[in-house]
């Protein structure tokens, strides 16, 4: 399984989708990031691990400019996206939200129907310019996120009245109906039971085919599962970065080792 | 080993059986029940407290609901109302209600003499005291309106005296009359026999709820009617201003101004200014709408004006309130499909705050409508209005009183009547803001169920 993936990714190597360079982020006098570099591909699944606290989420928030939300979070360095600083003056963050899309930890779906979950996205952005166009786009966007079979005949009803799965499911078609270019994934799974768990899984490797994920995760099994690349986080730093079969079978750093061996965490 | 001993201390022992209540669990049960039997008291308290006060507020009030009156025929006699026999308008209006008030009393005493009772009034004008003052501007405003049917004898169901609807209500004690110089003990006789005639005869009092304040001496013709538009057209003012004012406010607080030395300034100013007392907002507002930007005294514009005042905070604070409740998921989940701050929370986070917001709006609301000392200062209380405001820009800028105040100012009046009023008064006012709350648990039902 690993070689098809590893396959995969040397032919797409050359497609840096976001490229992050001596990022620092301060929440007051909290240094929460420290220094970090690296470069994240294009139609891959980048994981980020590490222990509570370390920063996976911070991180995270910086590629869509959530942490703009946080008054007190100042970030340092450049985050390029596609060669553009999204950091710049001239960026208006909703536009890269538009482009980069998220799903956060806590299913959290609008107290409003399914399709209008769904639809949210696109009306805004005026991606529909009719009706029959804002249909096929939920439609597709709710077969992309594996759901449509389980939500085709009540799409007028709410979407807080699902189970957790499929509210996170639906969460995942509000954000690839905007049609982003990148998803970003803030522990998605860690609300979800077993079998919700492993149906996200599956539906994260497919939205590869047509976005670069980068997920969260507290969980190694599932970051072995679902990506290609791994970066390691501990204390703010990026302690390592690479290939997620070798992150796990041969990791460079001891930090990495003890980490995946279960010695901090 | 000691701390083996100590532990066998706190493990309850081995062998104690379920069936059987340990002291420990004996004591939380008595201290469980001893806490709802108080907490029963307490709730037991605060009904019962409801209850007196709404009976006592029926019982007193209700008797302003009904009202006695006379049926007598008038004969509209054109030698006294139309000398000139022309039927010209102008010439009928000259004739003042001194002229119409024989008429009446005419009636009345043929209407005794016909029906046969016993009576030692002889002249019409010693029944004086029988008939409401008012009966006679009601015969002179239908002769104006139909000056046709002056020569016919049309049937007037007048106002009794005041006296006479107390003496009905057990009001006017028969004791009493002695010391009374409006009426006598020969009148109440003679009601006595024209109740029993059918003459005399209580009726729902339709006017209370749609007239005008009266003269001191006219308790039988008071309603609280336009008082009540008076209340209506502040409240218009009130609603219009405070809640986009103040749900503006709160948003911009709430979700885009950002946390510094300043908007805590203003944070705390808005929680003192809740707490201000309603006299200051009163002579703010003297100082302010009428002396400086000269609007028009006891106008309901300006009355609505300083209840805004006293409102914002209130609503301010209980939007703010319903916004902070609102999870901030929820404006995630929108910043994070790309909508700017103001589509996220005039999307997805002001139609979840609605019903708080709403409910705030209407606490403000029913907190100004039943206000009445601010109202003291520019000159609301105390005013009597006797008609009712005709067209819109003369209901927001004519003089008026409002329900709270005109109550107020019956209550201080001397004749027991009025006090009969006041408590009449009060049942409106509680209706009002009854239905504003039932308004107000519909708004909310409707906003919830959109989801
Ligand atoms: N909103 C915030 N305000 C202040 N400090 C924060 C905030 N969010 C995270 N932090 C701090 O930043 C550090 C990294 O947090 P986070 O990125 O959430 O870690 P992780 O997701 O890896 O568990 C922690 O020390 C945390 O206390
Ligand atoms: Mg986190």
């Amino acid at each position: 399984m690993f070689d098809t993936d590893n396959a995969k990714n040397t032919m797409t190597q050359t497609d840096i989708k976001f490229s992050a360079k001596n990022v620092q982020v301060f929440y007051g006098e909290n240094h929460a990031i420290k220094d970090v570099n690296v470069e994240l591909e294009d139609k891959t699944v980048t994981a980020f691990i590490g222990p509570s606290g370390c920063g996976k989420s911070t991180f995270l928030r910086c590629l869509n400019r959530m942490n703009d939300t946080i008054d007190i979070c100042k970030v340092k360095g450049d985050i390029l996206l596609d060669g553009e600083d999204i950091y710049d003056k001239r960026v208006d963050p909703v536009q890269l939200r538009a482009k980069v899309g998220m799903v956060f930890q806590k299913p959290n779906p609008f107290p409003k129907s399914i399709y209008d979950n769904v639809a949210y996205g696109p009306r805004i952005h005026g991606l529909a310019r009719s009706k029959a166009e804002l249909d096929e786009i939920v439609e597709k966007s709710l077969r992309g996120a594996a759901i449509w079979n389980e939500v085709k005949d009540r799409l007028d009803a709410p979407g807080t009245g699902l189970s957790g799965g499929q509210q996170q499911r639906l969460c995942i078609a509000r954000a690839i109906a905007t049609k982003p270019e990148v998803l970003l994934m803030d522990e998605p799974c860690s609300a979800l039971d077993p079998i919700a768990t492993a149906q996200v899984e599956e539906l994260i490797d497919d939205l590869r085919k047509d976005f670069s994920v980068v997920i969260v995760t507290h969980s190694m099994q599932q970051a072995a599962r679902v990506s290609q690349k791994t970066a390691f986080f501990h204390l703010g730093n990026l302690v390592e970065f690479g290939e997620t079969p070798q992150i796990f079978t041969n990791p460079e750093d001891e930090r990495t080792e003890s980490y995946i061996t279960g010695r901090i965490g | 080993m000691t701390d083996m001993a100590t532990n066998n201390d706190i493990v309850p022992p081995a062998k104690s059986s379920l069936l059987a209540l340990d002291a420990r669990t004996q004591r939380r049960n008595r201290e469980e029940s001893t806490f709802k039997a108080l907490g029963l008291g307490a709730v037991g308290i605060g009904m019962l407290f409801l209850l007196i006060l709404l009976t006592t507020i029926v019982s007193n009030g209700v008797g302003a609901f009904t009202q006695t009156f006379i049926n007598v025929p008038v004969y509209l006699d054109p030698a006294k109302l139309d000398k000139k026999g022309e039927r010209n308008l102008d010439d009928i209006k000259k004739v003042s209600t001194f002229g119409y008030s024989p008429l009446v009393l005419n009636g009345l005493l043929e209407l005794v003499q016909e029906n046969g009772i016993d009576t030692p009034f002889e002249k019409s004008k010693q029944m004086k005291s029988l008939v409401s003052a008012s009966a006679a501007a009601k015969v002179r405003d239908y002769v104006i309106a139909n000056p046709d049917q002056i020569g016919e004898t049309v049937t007037f169901n007048l106002l009794a005296a005041s006296r006479v609807d107390g003496y009905l209500k057990d009001r006017v004690k028969r004791e009493d009359v002695a010391r009374d110089k409006n009426i006598s003990a020969e009148h109440l006789d003679l009601v006595d026999e024209l109740v029993k005639a059918g003459i005399v005869k209580k009726g729902f009092n339709w006017s209370f709820i749609t007239g005008a304040d009266a003269s001191e001496s006219r308790a039988e013709q008071a309603g609280i009617g336009v008082a009540m538009m008076g209340s209506f057209f502040m409240m218009l003012v009130v609603l219009l201003l405070s809640l986009p004012i103040g749900v503006a406010a709160s948003i911009y607080l709430e979700e885009f101004a950002p946390q510094n030395k300043f908007t805590d300034l203003i944070e705390v100013n808005i929680s003192n200014l809740a707490a201000v007392p309603s006299i200051v907002f009163g002579i703010l507002g003297l100082a302010v709408f009428i002396q400086f930007m000269h609007l028009p005294q006891s106008a309901p514009l300006v009355g609505g004006l300083v209840l805004t005042l006293m409102t914002l905070p209130t609503i301010i604070i209980s939007t703010r309130a319903a916004l902070k409740a609102v999870p901030s998921s929820i404006r995630q989940a929108a910043l994070g499909v790309g909508a700017s701050k103001m589509q996220s929370v005039f999307h997805h986070v002001l139609p979840l705050a609605m019903p708080g917001i709403l409910t705030g709006t209407i606490i403000g609301l029913a907190q100004a409508l039943g206000e009445t000392a601010p109202l003291l200062l520019i000159g609301m209380v105390g005013y009597i209005a006797s008609n009712p405001p005709d067209g819109i820009v003369s209901g927001f800028m004519d003089p008026n009183s409002a329900m709270p105040a005109q109550i107020y100012e019956w209550a201080k009046r001397a004749d027991p009547a009025y006090y009969e009023r006041a408590w009449g008064g009060i049942i409106i006012l509680l209706l009002f803001l009854l239905t504003m709350n039932v308004i107000a648990v519909i708004l909310r039902r409707r906003f919830e169920r959109r989801w």
